[in-house]
């Protein structure tokens, strides 16, 4: 009854139970975090503003991108992933959504940041609607725990508009 | 070792009663994990419902050895939401992060790209030739629960099959010798 096996496999049992008790309270403890992360994008200025030979419309604009957050990260926060995305609809497409910039936050002390950025991907768009097109530009965010659930949010800022001609 | 001795005469000792009690209850072992698996595939609406992460193309997010639960729901896809998806011609499927979307006003369709955080490029040269998006029955599912280094036992299981069959014989050895 009480032979090697026995107490080993009862040892085994019970310290992967306590370990995955404690993984479900880290990741769960997250929950008790109410975020308040705050941001501001200027585009400075428009590139360029072409038609790609392929025929889809194609835009390079810079940015400044000035964001805080710091209120993200807890204690079971690994990284948070961020990017900028810009949304619009077109008569084709009820949305798109084109990713800018994005960067990888390691931790809490770089999550006050200042960027003055052109976009890292480019910005095609499925035709040739983005002349004059108004669009929103979108932060979202990604917790990535160290163990548990992931987090995602986003921060939505309208009144962004392309020039109506090519340049 | 008295514990070795002690397991020959106990299967020394084996009738045919608790034989098939034996047999039984290595059975009800299989099973369960059986209906577990196949009951997470339901709870979820994933065909595989944890993922290993093999690549290092998301790191310092994942790591190789990662595992990942996946949800498949009938929300749409969006852009920064971590995919699982499989490209035709290509037998492992991949984890990356949704870069772009394109949904169509008449029919929802999405047209999907994708890139790994810590690769330099997007997907597109990982996909099928002359494949600019991926659409909705590529992918599998999206992740939404991490647990660190707990999928390292099924790549060594994986890459040195000899410990898989130890540990299977092991277990088999000590369901068919224990007493209760």
């Amino acid at each position: 009854m009480h032979s090697f096996g026995y107490r080993l496999n009862a040892l085994l049992t019970f310290s992967v139970t306590i370990l995955a008790l404690m993984c479900a309270m880290a990741s769960f403890s997250d929950n008790l975090n109410t975020p308040s992360p705050s941001v501001e994008i200027q585009i400075v200025n428009i590139n360029w503003f072409q038609k790609q030979p392929r025929g889809n419309d194609e835009v390079s604009l810079t940015m400044n991108i000035s964001a805080d957050l710091q209120s993200l990260f807890t204690w079971n926060t690994k990284q948070v992933f961020v990017f900028v995305a810009a949304e619009y609809e077109t008569p084709k497409n009820s949305l798109n959504q084109v990713s800018l910039w994005d960067a990888i936050i390691p931790a809490k002390e770089h999550a006050k940041f200042w960027m003055h950025t052109s976009n890292k991907y480019r910005f095609v768009d499925q035709g040739n609607n983005l002349r004059g097109k108004e669009f929103n530009l979108t932060l979202h965010w990604h917790v990535m725990p160290k163990t548990g659930k992931m987090f995602a949010d986003k921060i939505v800022m309208s009144g962004y508009q392309l020039p109506e001609e090519y340049r | 070792m008295g514990w070795i001795g002690e397991s020959i005469d106990s299967i020394k000792s084996i009738q045919i009663r608790q034989l098939l009690t034996q047999a039984v209850s290595l059975g009800m072992i299989v099973t369960s994990a059986l209906i577990i698996w196949k009951a997470l595939m339901c709870i979820t609406g994933s065909e595989s419902p944890v993922v290993v992460v093999l690549s290092g193309s998301m790191e310092p997010g994942f790591k190789r050895g990662d595992i990942l639960f996946l949800h498949m729901s009938k929300d749409p896809i969006r852009a920064g939401e971590i995919v699982v998806f499989n490209v035709d011609g290509r037998e492992i499927p991949i984890v990356h992060r949704v870069i772009k979307v394109h949904e169509r006003q008449d029919t929802g369709e999405v047209d999907v790209l994708t890139k790994g955080d810590n690769n330099y490029g997007d997907d597109r040269l990982l996909y099928a030739q002359g494949q600019l998006w991926l659409q909705r029955h590529h992918i599998m599912g999206r992740a939404v629960g991490f647990l660190p280094y707990v999928g390292w036992v099924t790549i060594i299981m994986t890459e040195k099959p000899i410990i898989k069959y130890i540990l299977i014989g092991a277990l088999g050895l000590l369901v068919i010798t224990s007493k209760d």
